[in-house]
């Protein structure tokens, strides 16, 4: 298909992902995808591409990218003071691009990670069902890994159709630095001895926080004497918060299917794609929900991703834009 | 350290969310063969027929992690079905476990550690081959790294520690021990399982349609090869 874009640098972890590779977790081959799944589907959803179509996702430190051809990009996600040549690329919209503009990052106003799609969507191939990388396995993706220098990128068919679509203000996520998540308790919640301190008291991200899992810091969970320091090992999910002996918790992301941890709690879904916006400083609380008020927390997320996808489909063709 | 009831069992499993999309089912409470096979029979009669709206089933030592659509399946409701599904399970009657037989070219340069696992047990290189190479061994569950099976069974005789110092690159198809457990590395890895042999089949093959040798539920034999055998095997997988 039709080369599209030149990676002049990569960034700091730039990496071709999708909704995620299903139905092999039971074969250890973990569902991978785009940590913050709302921003990525707005980012599909705003250059008229399906929602099986894959973005890149930018973390923290911006790749710098040469546009090969002239095509409609849309950049939502966190703020990482993205730039077309010398002017600021206006978010949350369809964006028409020159051939021979360069796309680069400044550095963070807010959140952690930014999604740029492109109108065609991005040609790699599919491995077992889908186009995410998933580095530790090597597969997915540019050839299985986070983009480098030199790499070109290729686009599938397609274009806007109806004109250029901007997300309505009312829907455009903030990212705060101190964000409340909703948790299910988990399978071994009852394991431990002071549950109220881990749901009284802010946790901070810290430097280790990747794809496979964010590390936290904050007051000591202890287990109760009579509970297990590890578990018989079973199946972890997205969001699945472990304790290990030590006692400080790590939120598991997208790039591990098994663990032997006792496991205080889940994130639930949408609490999760806002979670990957937060940086190593922020801070996050938990709240215990019942798995009833989860699953309706889960159906309204869905249900706002439909009404955004009618809106764009069918009241706004927004003309012009503020670059 | 129990939920209410008493130990779990297939007829009476311990059932409890694991996030808004996943229902972890707990059938048994130690790894052993009637866990083995606890899991096995519940996980036939959770797929045939599959259940609509569950998405993924995962088997674990001594349980089934069911994932799913929220939108189509709450919670109570599949908590419900899973229940009718399973409070027959125990009068089932399962065939015997698929064997998979996995050659393996034992010691020198495929096994580095083939002598320090005789050492340690007070055997002889060949003595570890042949216990090793005589057990079955059931395929509990997958993990770790693609393809990778945690598999039961390991002769007593046998058992040893994991390396001091971890290898910063194991060969794919690397048949190791560490303590009771016994597994083969599926690709290229680090690793600190002590490395008796190697195999030359794939486990994982991304590009594949059936990318994975070794299923959940399966058991595995190996059986020992010559190096000449190991390349020319090795030769016609690629």
């Amino acid at each position: 298909m039709t080369e599209i874009m030149k990676v002049l640098f990569p960034g700091a972890h730039t990496t071709i992902q999708d909704e995620g590779r299903r139905g092999y977790q039971a074969y250890g081959v973990p569902v991978s995808g785009s940590l913050d799944l709302f921003a990525h589907r707005i980012a599909n959803e705003l250059v008229g591409n399906g929602p099986h179509e894959a973005s890149l996702e930018i973390t923290v430190l911006g790749p710098k990218l040469e546009i090969l051809r002239d095509c409609q990009i849309a950049l939502t996600g966190g703020d990482l003071r993205a730039f077309i040549g010398s002017s600021p690329l206006p978010m949350w919209r369809t964006v028409p691009v020159a051939k021979g503009s360069v796309i680069s990052f400044k550095g963070v106003r807010s959140g952690c990670r930014a999604y740029l799609a492109i109108a065609g969507g991005f040609d790699v191939p599919e491995i077992m069902g889908s186009r995410s990388t998933y580095s530790r396995g090597g597969i997915g993706g540019k050839e299985g890994r986070p983009l480098k220098a030199g790499d070109i990128l290729r686009k599938g068919p397609g274009d806007v159709s109806g004109g250029e679509r901007s997300l309505p203000d009312a829907f455009i996520p903030e990212y705060p630095r101190e964000l409340n998540c909703r948790i299910i308790p988990g399978p071994q919640a009852h394991y431990f001895e002071n549950l109220h301190v881990f749901y009284e008291n802010p946790y901070e991200i810290t430097a280790k926080a990747d794809r496979m899992g964010f590390r936290l810091k904050g007051p000591t969970l202890t287990l109760r004497a009579e509970a297990p320091e590890s578990i018989i090992s079973e199946a972890i999910v997205p969001g699945a918060i472990q304790v290990p002996a030590e006692g400080q918790p790590i939120v598991l992301m997208v790039e591990q299917t098994v663990g032997g941890y006792a496991k205080i709690g889940v994130v639930s879904t949408p609490d999760r794609w806002r979670l990957a916006q937060l940086r190593p400083g922020d801070k996050v609380r938990f709240e215990p929900v019942d798995i009833e008020t989860a699953q309706s927390l889960y159906k309204a997320a869905m249900d706002r991703l439909d009404e955004i996808h009618r809106i764009l489909n069918t009241l706004t063709a927004v003309k012009g834009g503020k670059t | 350290m129990s939920q209410a009831s008493p130990r779990p069992t297939p007829a009476s499993p311990w059932f409890h969310p694991l996030g808004d999309c996943g229902l972890l089912v707990t059938l048994w409470d130690a790894i052993d063969e009637n866990g083995f096979q606890a899991v096995r029979k519940c996980h036939y009669a959770l797929t045939h027929p599959a259940i609509e709206g569950v998405q993924e089933i995962i088997p674990g030592y001594v349980t089934l992690t069911l994932l799913y659509d929220p939108i189509r399946l709450a919670y109570a409701q599949l908590v419900d079905g899973v229940k009718e599904r399973l409070s027959q399970v125990e009068r089932a009657t399962l065939p015997p476990p698929q064997v998979i037989t996995i050659p393996v070219a034992y010691g020198g340069e495929f096994g580095p550690d083939l002598e320090f696992v005789a050492a340690h047990n007070h055997l002889s290189p060949e003595e570890v081959v042949t216990i090793h190479a005589s057990g079955h061994y059931p395929v509990y569950m997958l993990g770790f790294t693609p393809g990778f099976p945690y598999l039961g069974g390991l002769s007593e005789k046998i058992w040893t520690p994991r390396l001091k110092s971890p290898r910063t690159r194991v060969p794919a198809g690397s048949v190791g021990i560490a303590n009771n457990q016994t597994g083969i590395y599926p690709v290229d890895s680090p690793g600190g399982w002590q490395i008796i042999g190697r195999t030359p089949l794939t486990l994982f093959n991304p590009l594949s349609d059936q990318p994975f040798l070794i299923q959940p539920g399966q058991c595995v034999s190996f059986e020992p090869i010559t190096p000449d055998a190991f390349y020319r095997l090795k030769g016609e997988e690629t």
